[in-house]
């Protein structure tokens, strides 16, 4: 297991860059020329509607896809990322959206797949005391550690699959929706989570469609649109600014809804005595 | 809020016990329990081929008392381990959600490699075998490459192997079509008389129960000084206790007869090794996770391909070891070797063991219990002079119960949240 922590990047220091990034499936062009830098210490939010091409680049990065064309830099040295087992021992984690846990395996399993302590004499004990020092800081429910994921709600399987992420202690981790199947408290302890991750300087990228999140602890927020760049802003940009980058228009769905529901409140006020 | 936190009830302090919604088992009468629990939510384990077990041989007994006797019972572990070291094999690949169709050939083609190389051309008997478990590993490696390069389904790849190497089975036998392997040989002798020496056979039953009983305590030890929860001394003497008495009157009553084979103690402690191996190293976790869900082992890190290796290369590898086996067993290299129903024996032995056929869910031992079945059958119906053609019609019946049994437990589990 190589020791990531030895090569800790400074605060502020650039880990990720993107350069000129295409992904094609076929004739269909996924991402075009995206570029993105992340820096440590900083949460990337990467937003943009269905189909924009957040969770394609996030695959690319955790080495499950290889880009057709493009440069990426990790940690100032260019990196190919052929398989997910490269882009792990790199120190690049992912929370993906399907969380990509194996049903027939207990908790303590899941988390260390790949990276078993002992590989010819399992360290059962060691692996279970580190998974639930794991989710305990994730303040997670999990009756046992000992159960197999499949008898899990989606949102405990959620905290399973950050915790894995967390497990390496990472110099970039990557959440795909991470708060799409958590409860209230859950939530709150996943932001919390990011802001603890990044506080301790590891790099954040994190795909969300949940503004209210991403304003909560984003640091940027890079906007994708049909597999392009479509600007960057920032928490304290307007909502009519970065909804518009997102749909690609002044006028959108959005839009034309906020302005019948504010027309409707007038003539309803307009009503009333 | 804070009040309300300090009024619950304070939950103990082992790591694992800190949830107070969940019942834990405790002491003896809490794992059996828990035991019933997990049986009726369909954790079945090896429970049903138990069962399964036990009818059938109450009414083979009924019917002719001497299918109970020590020396036919030894007859029928000496006939279980040839096809149960293949039976390991397919264990291996149904633990990886693969299949492999051509054991049965593959095994043939190793006994008349043996035959062949060893009586007609005269090499070392041992270098012989090493030669045909090294073609087995080959043909492995071929079906990975056929898998895993150009994504050929396991299950066309192997029924391809099958005739192909049922074809070099019959080219390399030649015109003579039989080689008899000389009588008195230690291979021959292996196959079919020695047996584990008695005062030795007590001794190695009681290792079971000794690895068991440290193990646990070891564990335990250990356990407790990470402040995770630990069985209780209590039940780990009463299951170390119970599994040295059985196996102690096993082999009592074994060695009432001519003892146990040396050949089915080999095969025991291949299951044993290949159980380890499966459960406790991280290749084991990895062919689990394979077998569970294969783009999640991938995003992990495992490098999938090499595990499919892994498990091909195996399973070819115990084929040819039990052909070897069935050779010495038979003293004799024929093109009957490998056909028939040795290649079904072998997969219905793990299935009805309660290997599951659809990936991620199994154990070595039920190659064993799975055998053990197969030819208890085989065993109680030649005894009562019936034809092959009802042997077929029940072993296929059984297998079929065995499914329907492992269907219906997996409905069960599903709809308790485990599966």
């Amino acid at each position: 297991m190589p020791n990531n922590s030895a090569t800790r990047f400074k605060h502020g220091e650039l880990v990720l860059s993107l350069r000129g990034v295409s992904k094609h499936f076929g004739a269909v062009s996924a991402l075009t020329d995206i570029e993105l830098d992340v820096h440590a210490g900083e949460v990337v939010a990467l937003v943009g509607d269905n189909g924009a091409g957040k969770s394609t680049l996030v695959k690319i990065l955790a080495g499950v896809h290889q880009p057709s064309t493009g440069t990426i830099t990790f940690g100032g040295q260019q990196v190919a990322l052929p398989n997910p087992g490269v882009a792990l021992d790199l120190g690049i984690a992912t929370v993906f959206q399907d969380l990509a846990l194996c049903e027939n395996l207990d908790v303590v399993a899941n988390i260390y797949l790949g990276r078993e302590l002992d590989p010819l004499h399992l360290d059962e004990v060691a692996m279970e005391v580190r998974a639930w020092t794991l989710l305990n800081e994730l303040s997670a429910r999990i009756p046992s550690v000992r159960d197999v994921v499949a008898s899990l709600s989606g949102g405990q399987r959620q905290t399973v699959a950050i915790a894995r992420s967390l497990l390496l202690d990472p110099q970039l981790i990557m959440l795909d929706e991470p708060t799409a199947a958590l409860g209230v408290a859950q939530t709150a302890e996943v932001l919390n989570l990011i802001e603890r991750v990044r506080d301790r300087g590891h790099a954040v990228i994190m795909i969300s469609h949940n503004m209210e999140d991403v304003r909560a602890v984003a640091d940027r927020i890079v906007v994708l649109r049909l597999g392009r760049n479509n600007g960057v802003f920032y928490p304290d940009s307007s909502n009519a600014n970065l909804v518009a980058a997102i749909t690609g228009a002044t006028e959108n769905a959005v839009s034309r809804r906020a302005g019948r529901r504010q027309s409707e409140q007038n003539v309803y006020t307009e009503e009333q005595p | 809020m804070s009040n309300e936190t300090q009024d619950a009830p304070q939950p103990s302090a082992l790591l694992d016990r800190a949830d107070i919604r969940v019942k834990h088992a405790t002491g003896v009468g809490g794992a059996v329990t828990a035991f019933i629990d997990r049986v009726r939510s369909g954790e079945l384990g090896s429970l049903p081929v138990i069962a399964g077990l036990i009818i059938i041989w109450t009414v083979f007994t009924v019917l002719n008392p001497v299918f109970l006797s020590a020396d036919n019972l030894v007859n029928l572990l000496f006939d279980c381990s040839t096809v149960g070291v293949i039976s390991l094999g397919i264990v291996c690949v149904l633990m990886g959600g693969q299949i492999d169709l051509s054991v049965g050939s593959m095994s043939g083609f190793a006994s008349a490699l043996v035959g062949v190389l060893w009586v007609n051309h005269d090499w070392p008997v041992l270098l012989a075998v090493v030669v045909a478990v090294a073609v087995g590993a080959l043909v492995g490696v071929i079906y990975s490459l056929l898998f895993n390069r150009f994504g050929m389904p396991s299950f066309v790849a192997t029924l391809a192997g099958l005739l192909a190497i049922l074809g070099l089975q019959l080219y390399v036998l030649g015109d003579t079509g039989s080689i008899n392997l000389p009588y008195g040989s230690a291979t021959v002798n292996f196959g079919q008389f020695l047996i584990i020496p008695a005062t030795v056979s007590y001794l190695l039953a009681l290792v079971p129960g000794a690895v068991i009983l440290v193990g646990g305590l070891r564990t335990r030890q250990r356990r407790h000084a990470a402040n995770l929860s630990a069985s209780s001394v209590g039940s780990l003497l009463i299951r170390g206790l119970a599994i040295t008495v059985l196996l102690e009157i096993v082999v009592a009553y074994l060695n009432r007869g001519r003892g146990v084979p040396l050949m089915f103690g080999a095969f025991l402690g291949l299951a044993v090794a290949m159980d380890y191996a499966l459960k406790r190293t991280r290749w084991g976790r990895s062919m689990n996770a394979v077998g569970g869900n294969r783009e999640a082992a991938r995003r992990a890190g495992i490098n999938v391909g090499a595990i499919y290796t892994s498990a091909f290369v195996l399973c070819s590898s115990f084929a040819a070891l039990g052909g070897v086996l069935s050779a010495a067993r038979l003293a004799s290299a024929s093109t009957q070797a490998g056909t028939g129903d040795v290649n079904l024996n072998a997969i219905a032995a793990a299935v009805i063991g309660g290997t599951s056929l659809f990936g991620g869910r199994g154990s070595a031992y039920s190659a064993v219990l799975g055998i053990i079945v197969i030819q208890s059958i085989a065993s109680g119906l030649t005894l009562l002079n019936l034809s092959s053609s009802l042997r077929y019609m029940i072993t296929g019946a059984v297998l079929a119960i065995a499914v329907i049994v492992d269907s219906l437990a997996r409905q069960s589990r599903v709809s308790h949240g485990r599966a």
